[in-house]
């Protein structure tokens, strides 16, 4: 994939690489081009990279010593957090870890809503995303279940419920995930065993992730096609390595002080009392990360509607590149949509508001605003704001933003005003 | 610099979408504030306070609520109330735990030791529930963490209790409390006034001993909070340390092409 071929320089690492070339990924990985214009916004892959690997490490050691038993898996994690070496920090670490994980998959989206990464010819990468996306909320919500908290089994309870909402086979359905006919000793084993393995999914699918983005390269502030390599670009290594690092470094002394200092802030409390399937908790809500989801659920009376509803709501991201009918990619160069990227950002912080909330009255009406707005957004703006809007002028390159010699001031302002956007 | 402050703005965005979530459902009294010892950024355990409150424990709470997650070995350990060994083997023996089967095939009594776990108040959760009039005392080793408020609402429930208000109908063994969710709590006020005498001479108030237990409670719950704490602050500090040094070298570097970082 690089421009020129590479020859190990020993003779063992020709040799070796000529049967598996991976000395040529590694240097492939190492000269990798790069915009050198790529913001602190484009560290958040290295940042999930690094996640998931966290997430996958902790797991294991937690899988050592959890049990997988509805009458001994919360003992277990109690054994965890007061007898196991450094239980306790491996534990808030995992926990603390997934919303972490969380936060830095929706920057990592939003970025890419932002200047347009999802498009052509992009569009492999941003829906291998949306699958990473869709897994991760899948092994989350596993996730929270293994504890055997109250808010573990009416969590439980109220997704794989949904599920019965399908018409004819919908209760046939929910018994086949339980294995049984309530969320019981089955249904946590069978999620611990799919909690283990979703996140090897997760890794196979981030390793075709960086794959494909490696064929067409990144997507860059000003969403312009670059030549690679050019004056445009810097290898990967050292200079992308050592911004990633230092971004990190910045997101691990955030995760490093919930951990440290306020490890069970995120959660709910209720998770604390063990399941119990005669009590039902006052309010039953998921964790942060799932409530704009939660929220259009809800919003719907319908119970199936409401489920098509929250799918769509995920579906309508993975068919976004074909929505989203403006040419420009950088929403630097597109004001007004502009104006409504960031109305969808307070719309889906908005949502996960009411998501918490309790479904009534003002917060009900609320939420209904809201998931229309949602679907208008990209149902209906994104594929005419892309036919009507007009663009400001793109530049040629990212070292000369605008064309070198234009006699027309209007665009040089426009080149410093950009500049200094940057 | 502009990105920190977007990404501390993002930060607390979500943060407070956390925080409004936790007051979602307080429409009842904001609770008592105390100034724990072991709240801030170096918290620590009050030493004392912890032995005093497993002495309250034990004379008040244990005749009702378990804690089912703790051995008596804990008692010992360093950043609990650090009860000396043999201290710790003389509270563990006043309680007879059944063991077995020996090689007789039999079951038979003996004291406790410190490797055994917190002997319970009652034999199972009916009988619990039987004793108490149909409300099951919740077992108390993370009780802390299960409720919102955590030590604060714990210390507030104890010094809730009060005169219900004019028109508040009351059934048998239903008490009124401020702070209790919904207000009512079938558990009678478990604290007056020198209910318990404590060894080091402190005067046994129901303030002090509702900070004294709740303290313990906190232990209980959170039993490696004081090493948290420490490696806490020595994880920060190497961070920091970690993150100037690479933002050095990061300048350093990228200044070889003319392109800002």
């Amino acid at each position: 994939m690089s421009d020129h071929e590479y020859t190990p320089k020993s003779k063992v690492g020709k040799w070796f690489n000529d049967r598996l070339p991976l000395l040529t990924l590694a240097n492939h990985l190492t000269d990798y081009p790069t915009p050198k214009n790529l913001n602190y916004w484009w560290t958040f892959g290295g940042i999930l990279t690094f996640c998931l690997i966290t997430q996958i490490i902790t797991g294991i050691v937690l899988g050592m010593h959890y049990v997988a038993h509805a009458d001994l898996a919360f003992q277990s994690v109690e054994h965890i957090m007061r007898d196991v070496n450094y239980g306790w920090l491996i534990r808030y670490v995992h926990a603390n870890g997934a919303s972490m994980f969380f936060l830095a998959v929706y920057i990592h989206i939003f970025r890419s809503l932002y200047y347009g990464s999802y498009k052509s010819p992009r569009e492999v990468i941003w829906i291998i995303g949306m699958l990473i996306y869709f897994l991760m909320m899948a092994t989350a919500f596993m996730g929270y279940v293994l504890p055997w908290g109250q808010m573990s089994f009416w969590g439980a309870t109220v997704i794989t419920n949904l599920f019965s909402a399908i018409p004819l086979v919908g209760e046939s359905i929910t018994n086949w995930l339980w294995g049984g006919y309530s969320v019981d000793n089955p249904t946590l084993t069978r999620f611990f065993s799919l909690h283990y393995l979703f996140p090897f999914l997760i890794l196979g699918l981030v390793v075709l992730h960086i794959w494909a983005l490696h064929v067409p390269g990144n997507n860059n502030p000003i969403g312009i096609d670059i030549k690679k390599p050019s004056k445009d670009t810097v290898p990967f290594h050292p200079y992308i390595v050592i911004k990633d690092a230092f971004a990190l470094l910045i997101f691990l002394l955030i995760f490093a002080f919930f951990v440290f200092f306020s490890p069970n802030i995120l959660g709910h409390a209720d998770n604390y009392i063990e399941a119990n399937p005669l009590v039902t908790p006052a309010h039953i809500v998921p964790e942060w990360y799932l409530l704009p989801f939660y929220a259009i659920l809800r919003s719907v009376p319908d119970k199936l509607l409401g489920v098509i509803a929250m799918f769509a709501a995920i579906f309508v991201l993975v068919i976004l590149p074909w929505l989203d009918t403006s040419k420009v990619r950088s929403t630097v160069f597109r004001p007004i949509y502009k104006q409504f990227y960031w109305f969808l950002v307070a719309d889906v912080l908005i949502l996960g508001y009411v998501g918490a909330m309790p479904a009534e009255g003002l917060y009900l009406l609320i939420a209904r605003v809201a998931t229309a707005y949602y679907f208008a957004h990209f149902l209906i703006i994104l594929p005419f704001l892309g036919m009507k809007e007009k663009t400001t002028p793109l530049p040629l390159s990212i070292t000369e933003p605008i064309l070198g010699g234009s006699a027309d001031m209007a665009m040089a302002k426009n080149n410093s005003d950009f500049k200094e956007k940057l | 610099m502009k990105i920190f402050l977007k990404l501390t703005f993002f930060f607390f965005i979500i943060l407070s979408l956390i925080l409004s979530r936790a007051n979602a459902a307080g429409e009842q009294q904001e609770l008592l504030k105390v100034d724990w010892s072991f709240k801030s950024f170096f918290g620590k355990f009050d030493r004392a306070s912890l032995q005093r409150g497993y002495q309250v424990y034990t004379e008040v709470c244990a005749s009702c609520h378990s804690l089912k997650h703790l051995s008596y070995r804990n008692l010992a350990e360093k950043g609990g109330p650090e009860f000396t060994e043999l201290e710790a083997k003389a509270i563990a023996s006043n309680f007879e735990v059944t063991d077995g089967p020996n090689s007789d095939g039999e079951m038979f009594e003996r004291p406790a030791k410190l490797s055994d776990k917190f002997v319970m108040p009652y034999a199972n959760v009916q009988e619990a529930i039987a004793a108490n009039g149909g409300a099951y005392p919740p077992d108390m080793s993370v009780l802390v963490k299960a409720r919102k408020g955590g030590a604060n609402y714990i210390y507030s429930v104890l010094m809730g209790y009060d005169e219900p208000p004019a028109g508040m109908e009351l059934d048998d063994g239903v008490y009124y409390n401020k702070y209790m969710y919904g207000n009512k709590i079938k558990m009678s006020s478990p604290l007056d006034d020198d209910i318990v005498e404590y060894a080091d001479g402190t005067k046994a108030t129901v303030d002090q001993m509702a900070k004294d237990v709740t303290t313990f409670l906190q232990w209980t719950a959170e039993p490696h909070l004081e090493t948290r704490h420490k490696l806490g602050f020595r994880v920060i500090i190497y961070l920091s340390v970690l993150t100037i040094l690479v933002y050095f070298s990061m300048k350093k570097i990228w200044s070889r092409i003319e392109t800002k970082v």
